[in-house]
Parts: structure tokens; sequence; C-alpha cells
């Protein structure tokens, strides 16, 4: 086992073809249909966009059932507004959260950057048929979300080159653990 | 009968760990601590000879079960998580279980997005990012690579939530309390021999790590990890993986927060940067005092629970002999020490670790334990081989928002009542 590993290591260091190459040649065509991550800076995005307002009916159809109207009161987790116990606009809180923990959450809350929001949606909402919403879609949703936590008007149009630009308000309560490589981020 | 022999070791009955391990004085400790003595039923009344051993016994089948008498042995699905949802937690039994192997079909399970069916057949393996060859892998390649089989816990983020944010105790069993932690030998290929033949370009920093479910369950993790311990497994306690547990293949992230540990991995992209996905931006973060959220911080710290006696259970016999025992584990190496008390903390004893003690792994503890029959509460407190030792409640809570339920890892206490009660409070 160890020599196997120095060979692995010799070979790979050397830039060479290493001694296992049970691995096939990966297509681009393939990655280009499953490499769904965005991140933070927009790399990723896909073309496309979406407005607040044709959001504001995907929304009431595809996502009002399981995050409420206002996108505070679950039983999913909160999209709207501050994370924890207690919101002076929602007395009820309390009560929601004892039967749904998930609602001390905030997306529009915690989340550093909007464009996890996209992601998300592209890759798993609605739950119940996730991949179903086209890029634009899942862009006029997002901007929907945005909207709730007031931080797009209700004219607004989103696409790559705008939704990396949405400053999110958990953006300057992120912290990194100690240990993760943090030199790359943006 | 030489009561000398009792050597207790800190307050309220807690007796040498080694007591039962020396030769030949376990029978006085025993005749001397009141146990029942092996001895012959009276000959008068004695029922009839049970009927298995008076017939032949019945076929076997091809794949065993538990006993029928132990049918209440089950996983429990955690009562607030969504029904309507494929988000669903169910906890593991800790308080029926012995030993540090969580049986496959007992093991903890979180699903985010519910369990797909793959066919393994079409299953593919996709690598790709920053590296010189993207590469693909089917089951039937990858499982020809070498592997290396690991005993090693998995432990949810969010395992002991309740008692992280209930202002009140939860009068809870071990099982709904503790029950999102397993161990398990978990075999298959290092991540890092996939890594080395894509080659891995001198700016990659994380890897996205994605499963094939309905929702691509996905986190960013750092490449240095991966390459360090990471396996892809496919076999679980010598068998293929459990549906549940991410068959044909999961990741396995050694001592990190159990969601890190992809189930039904399809996708492994190498990049410079973390995605920032959905989970690593809000459930499984912590908020800090101050109110900062912490991201990416992944290594379980050192935790134990005694699992015998715990909650709601009731002591059969209202004194005397008990043995005490429980589980320890830590994300950053061995434990090293596990202490208990039975007066509330005042007074401290070190537990017997029976081996293995494997690094990162699920340990055995017990401690004999004479019960003077009055009301006291039981504590056990692990130390690593890092010297990293678990925190009181308060503490734990001083460094958290008050809503913040991950990574709690504060010392438990069950409180044993007169009446032999056991429950979960804050000491």
């Amino acid at each position: 086992m160890r020599s196997l590993w120095l060979l692995l290591a010799l070979t790979t260091s050397a830039a060479a073809q290493p001694v296992i190459d049970f691995g096939q040649p990966l297509a681009a065509q393939t990655i280009q249909r499953y490499a769904i991550s965005v991140y933070p800076d927009g790399r990723n995005l896909p073309p496309g966009q979406g407005s607040v307002i044709a959001g504001g009916e995907l929304y009431a159809s595809q996502c009002a059932a399981c995050h409420s109207a206002n996108g505070k009161q679950g039983p999913a987790a909160r999209l709207v507004g501050s994370d924890g116990f207690f919101s002076l606009d929602d007395p009820l809180r309390i009560l929601r959260i004892s039967e749904y923990p998930l609602l001390l959450l905030s997306v529009g809350g915690q989340w550093p950057y909007a464009t996890s929001i996209f992601d998300y949606i592209r890759r798993a909402m609605p739950h119940h048929a996730p991949k179903s919403l086209s890029d634009d879609q899942v862009y006029a949703v997002t901007a929907y979300i945005l909207h709730l936590n007031d931080l797009l008007d209700e004219t607004a149009v989103l696409d790559k080159d705008s939704l990396p630009k949405v400053e999110m308000p958990g953006r300057k309560r992120l912290r990194w653990a100690q240990g993760a490589p943090e030199s790359a981020a943006p | 009968m030489n009561k000398s022999a009792l050597r207790f070791v800190a307050a309220n009955g807690l007796l040498d760990r080694r007591a039962f391990l020396k030769s030949g004085y376990g029978l006085s400790l025993a005749a001397a601590i009141g146990l029942t003595p092996a001895g012959r039923v009276l000959a008068q009344g004695e029922p009839p000879m049970p009927t298995w051993m008076t017939s032949l016994g019945g076929a076997d089948t091809e794949y065993g079960s538990p006993s029928a008498h132990e049918r209440q042995v089950l996983r429990q699905r955690q009562p607030s998580s969504p029904e309507t949802a494929g988000f669903s937690i169910w906890h593991s039994p800790l308080q029926h279980q012995r030993g540090i192997i969580t049986p496959s079909g007992l093991h903890y399970a979180v699903h985010h997005n519910g369990i797909p069916a793959i066919d393994p057949e079409r299953h593919q393996l996709l690598l790709h990012g920053l590296v010189e060859r993207p590469l693909q892998f089917d089951l039937e390649r990858l499982m020809r690579y070498p592997m290396v089989s690991r005993i090693q816990f998995l432990e949810c983020a969010g395992n002991t939530a309740a008692n992280a944010i209930s202002p009140t105790a939860r009068n809870a069993d071990c099982q709904e309390l503790f029950g999102e932690v397993s161990g398990s030998e978990w075999t298959g290929v290092p991540l890092s021999y996939l890594l080395r033949e894509a080659g891995v370009k001198a700016e990659a920093r994380w890897v996205i790590c994605e499963g094939a479910d309905g929702g691509s369950h996905s986190r960013s993790l750092p490449l240095a990890k991966l390459l360090d311990d990471a396996i892809i497994a496919f076999y679980q306690n010598g068998e293929r993986l459990r549906p549940s547990q991410g068959y044909p293949l999961r990741l396995f992230v050694p001592g990190w927060e159990g969601n890190v540990s992809v189930k039904w991995l399809h996708r492994l992209e190498v990049s410079d940067s973390p995605a920032f996905s959905k989970d690593e931006s809000g459930l499984y973060t912590r908020i800090l005092s101050d109110g900062d959220i912490l991201a990416f911080g992944f290594p379980m710290e050192v935790k134990s629970v005694i699992t015998h006696p715990s909650g709601l259970q009731q002591l059969p016999e209202l004194k005397g002999f008990y043995e005490v025992s429980g589980l320890a584990w830590s994300g950053l190496g061995r434990i090293a020490k596990v202490e208990v008390s039975a007066d509330n903390g005042r007074t401290w004893a070190s537990a017997q670790l029976h081996a293995p003690v494997l690094d990162k792994a699920l340990t055995r503890f017990s401690i004999p334990w004479q019960w003077t029959g009055a009301a006291t509460t039981l504590l056990s407190r692990a130390t690593d081989e890092l010297g990293n030792t678990q925190p009181s409640r308060s503490e734990w809570r001083s460094r958290y928002a008050a809503h913040s339920f991950n990574h709690y890892n504060a010392i438990q206490a069950w409180r044993v009542s007169s009446s032999g009660e056991v429950e979960n409070v804050y000491a």
C-alpha cells in the first residue's frame, strides 16, 4: 500500500499519468449539464432574467404553501426578516418556532450572498419538484424573495450581472471558522 | 463479604473503575454490594421446562433480523421535522445499544431531500473544476481502487439541539436528545487517489461536493482535509451502504459534521473558493453571542453522554449496584479521559475506557456505581487527546446567540430521583 501511494505521489508530481488510471475522460458537455454551483462573485450564473413581478406570481403558486405568503411563517425555513426567537412584526413567532425550529433561521437575515438563493432554488426548489423551474423563473423567484426582504424594489429585474451586486445584510455578520482557507474568497 | 474491598473513588457511590477487572476480585465485590449470586431455582413449585428446550428450533433466514422481543429497538423520527417534506431526521436508540458500533439499520439519518432510488449501473461520479484531467467514474471502476476501513463516528451538527435552545430542560430520552450520532466501520477508497489522478491545480483550495438526490445537496469543503483522510465509502459494517446512508456511494469525512459526508455522491468540483451553498449559508452555521455568523466550523467537538442510565428510564431497584456506561467522541482525535460525577459535579472519578479507543470514533466508557438510593445527578465529562474538554451548559451558551443550536457539546446531566426515575436536567 505504501509503495503504491509513493508511486501515485511520484507520478502525479511528475505530471505523468498515475499508476491507477481507472477514471475516464469527462466530456465538457457533461460538465455543462451537471455543474450547477454558483459562486458569490456570480461565476456560473446562466443567461436569462426575471422580474420581481413575475416572481411574485411564481412565489404564490410554487413557494407560499411551505414558506407562507410573507415568507416568515413556515413551516419551511424563514425566507424574510431577522433570525432568532422574537420579532416585533410577528408576535406569534415563538409559537411557530416551538413547532418548526427551523424558523429560527432566516435566508434574508443570515445568508451572506444573494447568489446562494439562485443556486438553491435552481437545484432544489420547489421541494416536491426540484429542477422544474426555468432559469428565468429562478431569477424571478430570487428577485421576489429579495424584494420581500426590502433589498430590491418592485420594478427590479435580475440577471447574472445584477444578482451578485445585491448586498445582503448577513454579509457583514459572516465570520470564517479557523482553518477554513479564506484567501481566495470574494 | 469483605466490605473493605470496596474502593469508592468519588462521592455518592462511584467505585474504582478497575474493580471488576482484577481477577478474583469481582466475586467478593459482588457479594459485598449485594449482587445475587448465581444460584439454583427451588425445585418445589418449579414451572415446567420451557418449550424451546423440548422442541426442534425454527429455520433461519437468508438475511438475519433482530429478535421479535427487540422490536421496540427502532429509530425514531424527530417529531419536529416537517412531515410534508423530504427533510427528515431519524434518531438512533443509543440507550438500547452497547459497544461502539451502531447496527447499520439503526444508524441515525438526516435527509434533506428524501432518499433517491439510484440505479448503481447508471450512477457516475464526476470530478472536474481546477484539475488537469476532468474524470468520470462508474461504480465498477471505482471499486477496483485499493480500499481502507476505519471505525469512526458520524454526528449531525444539530445533535442535542433541544438542550441548546430550549429554555427549560426537555423531559426526553437519550434517543431524542442525543440520537443523531452513530458509529460504524466505513470502507472505501481514499479520495486523494482520485484527486491526484485528476491532477489538482496549484490554485485549488476547496471542493464542492454534491449528491445525486433530488435537491443536489451540496457542501464546499477544504481540499486539504479531503486529501488528508476523506474516503468514498461503499461499505458500512461490512455490507454495501443502505440507501438511507447513501447507496451506492457516499463521501465520508472523519470527525466533521455529518452533512458534509455527502450521501449519494455524484459530483466533485475543485475550486479556489467555496460556493456558499444553502447549508453553509444558513442551516449549518452558528450564530455567535455578538450576532456574527460562523461558517465552515466543521469538526464536531469533544462530547459524551451516559446511555445507561439515561432519560425516561426507570431504575428497577431503588438502591444498589448499577454500571454507569456511556459514549464519548471527538472530531479532533482520540478520547483521552472520561470523568463521571454522581453528585452533580462536586466530585469526579475517571471512568474505564473500553478498547478499542480509536481516532474520531465512539469510545465506550463505564464505571461501577453503588447507588445509596438518594436523589442525585449523574454527569459525564470527556477530554480528548488534544486536551479539549466539554464545557458546562452555561459556558457553551455564553459563546452563542440564544437561537444558535449547532455543535452543542456541553456536559450532560441526568437527574436520578429517589423513586428511580431518570430525567434530563440542566446542571
